[in-house]
């Protein structure tokens, strides 16, 4: 009976997700193993083809490429992030929730305005370029936009506040007996920290560093705005495929290596947390 | 936590960070109340922008599109998520496949969701516009309401659902008048949370579009300007987008008090 009752209080959205979430991602797999038609359509017949094309060294440098970029995008992201947790979690316990609020508040602002904000000051008579005037400088205006840095900068900038959440948990549910027991043992500020707290939050970290990669490398936005399509990020060339090129089963197996990758990532970030922590700790879902 | 660490280092570096963090949108605001309407030359504080925006047809039939998309989706997803939540919460035991299901489309990549649901349409011969833009805002929507929803009914009694059918009152009796005016809060702090997520959401509706202008939202508005360059009027849509989210935002944390913090 309550079983009954259940089933029939989920039937809509679970027939909802199943029509529009299910059976699209599964197409979206089946697709990639076709043969994409004369006329841009899809032609039903079985082909290993466009999984192969994934692997040219042409698409491969490209997955190398946007690899790299959300690396060190992660990488700045993490030290940054992990930086300004452990600063909030050094403060007095009263205003922790208030100082995590503000460092998390302009992520709930749009997307594409955040990134609009970095070709405001980086373009070439932006606000930097002007500054670097006010002090005298008369050259020629640095062009800061549509390189990989601005890609990097955007992507840091909106993914920051992320790796805040995931390791301000862990760091503010530390024991600060621990550190203290270790500074009382005579361990000096920096060993307490790279021998004490920073392996007791290292799954918090790992989890921030993983999220921002594994939204970037898929990140076809930044690119295009920052980037200003001067180089490609798999992103781009699997939006391309779809609305551009027009072949759907090759952007269909771009894409497939793409999620394959993401999810790899995200489960092995999930079992290395929930090994390090028995899985009482870590993992985006502490935000 | 170290509590012998070094404050005045601790302090610079949260003012780092956070300077980092709200120096760009910060600029953006500023200028955008710029009489004007150089980056350099400042004249003085204007409204000349927003009311500049008031008479952007091209940016009024976005902002009419964005709401609409908006409103029904987050009506859809608000019903069909509450459901959801109440259903999955009345289980004894929940498998694991069905937690995933219903966790999915808040953790797949937008991009993914986008290029999946273009193909679905086109190959189902779906002619694309605001609907398919909705169905497909219903999707995520309806995840986010859910959790909201299931926070909520972790603490629910459930003692006073058996109390109301005891004394007579039918299992919508029940639910309209004892489960759901206790969820309320929760109910219309999800609804929030997914109208703003819908009104923001760019990769997907852009996918979903279909062709032509008459489906363009604000997100794709605004994607299709700031490829172009940086024009003050950009910067006013973009100071009064973030001030909505932003009350939005702090109309849903009230309501919710401590039960959200990030999407």
């Amino acid at each position: 009976m309550r079983q009954a009752k259940s089933l029939a209080l989920m039937a809509p959205a679970l027939a909802w997700l199943f029509a529009l979430m299910v059976v699209p991602c599964a197409l979206i797999l089946a697709l990639a193993f076709f043969r994409r038609g004369i006329y841009g359509g899809v032609e039903y017949t079985f082909t290993l083809e466009n999984l192969a094309l994934v692997f040219d060294p042409l698409y491969a440098g490209i997955f190398l490429h946007s690899a790299r970029i959300a690396g060190l995008a992660a990488l700045i992201a993490v030290i940054l992030g992990y930086s300004a947790a452990y600063a909030i979690a050094s403060m007095p316990r009263r205003y922790q929730p208030a100082l995590l609020f503000i460092a998390v508040l302009p992520f709930w602002s749009n997307y594409l305005i955040r990134t609009y904000a970095w070709i405001v000051l980086l373009n070439r008579e932006g606000l930097i370029t002007q500054g670097l005037r006010v002090l005298g400088y008369e050259g020629e205006a640095p062009s800061l936009l549509y390189t990989e840095g601005a890609v990097i900068t955007g992507l840091v900038y909106n993914y920051l506040p992320f790796v805040i959440l995931a390791t301000y948990a862990p760091l503010a549910r530390l024991n600060p007996e621990i550190a203290e027991a270790s500074r009382d043992l005579g361990a000096s500020g920096w060993t307490t920290f790279r021998r004490v707290t920073l392996p007791l939050t290292l799954p918090g970290v790992v989890a921030g560093g993983v999220f921002v990669f594994v939204l970037s490398i898929g990140n076809f936005v930044t690119p295009a705005l920052l980037g200003g399509g001067q180089f490609q990020m798999i992103g781009n060339v699997v939006y391309a495929q779809f609305l551009t090129a027009n072949d759907w089963p090759f952007g269909a197996a771009l894409s497939m290596v793409l999620i394959a990758l993401m999810t790899g990532l995200l489960m092995l970030q999930t079992l290395a947390s929930d090994r390090a922590t028995g899985g009482a700790t870590g993992g985006p879902q502490d935000g | 936590m170290d509590r012998r660490a070094n404050a005045p280092l601790m302090l610079a570096i949260l003012a780092a960070v956070l300077a980092f963090l709200y120096v760009p949108i910060s600029v953006l605001v500023a200028l955008s109340f710029n009489e004007s309407g150089l980056p350099t030359v400042w004249r003085g504080v204007s409204l000349r922008w927003y009311a500049a925006l008031w008479h952007n047809s091209d940016i009024l039939s976005a902002a009419a599109n964005t709401l609409k998309v908006a409103l029904v989706s987050t009506a859809i997803a608000t019903a069909l998520g509450t459901l959801l939540a109440l259903g999955v919460e009345q289980r004894r035991r929940r498998g694991r496949a069905l937690e995933a299901l219903i966790f999915a489309p808040m953790i797949i990549p937008d991009i993914v969701l986008a290029i999946a649901l273009l193909s679905f349409f086109s190959l189902a011969g779906i002619t694309m516009g605001l609907h398919t833009i909705i169905m497909a805002h219903v999707v995520f929507n309806l995840a986010f309401v859910c959790s909201v929803v299931r926070a909520r009914l972790k603490s629910f009694d459930w003692s006073i659902v058996e109390a109301s059918q005891d004394l007579g009152a039918s299992g919508l009796t029940t639910l309209r008048r004892v489960v759901l005016p206790v969820l309320m809060p929760a109910v219309i702090a999800g609804a929030l949370l997914a109208f703003t997520l819908s009104v923001d959401e760019f990769i997907i509706a852009f996918f979903t579009a279909g062709a032509g202008r008459a489906s363009t939202t604000l997100p794709m508005q605004i994607f299709a300007m700031i490829r172009f360059g940086v024009t003050p009027e950009i910067n006013a849509l973009a100071a009064l987008v973030m001030g909505v989210s932003l009350i939005a935002l702090t109309l849903a944390q009230r309501l919710n008090r401590g039960g959200m913090v990030a999407p």
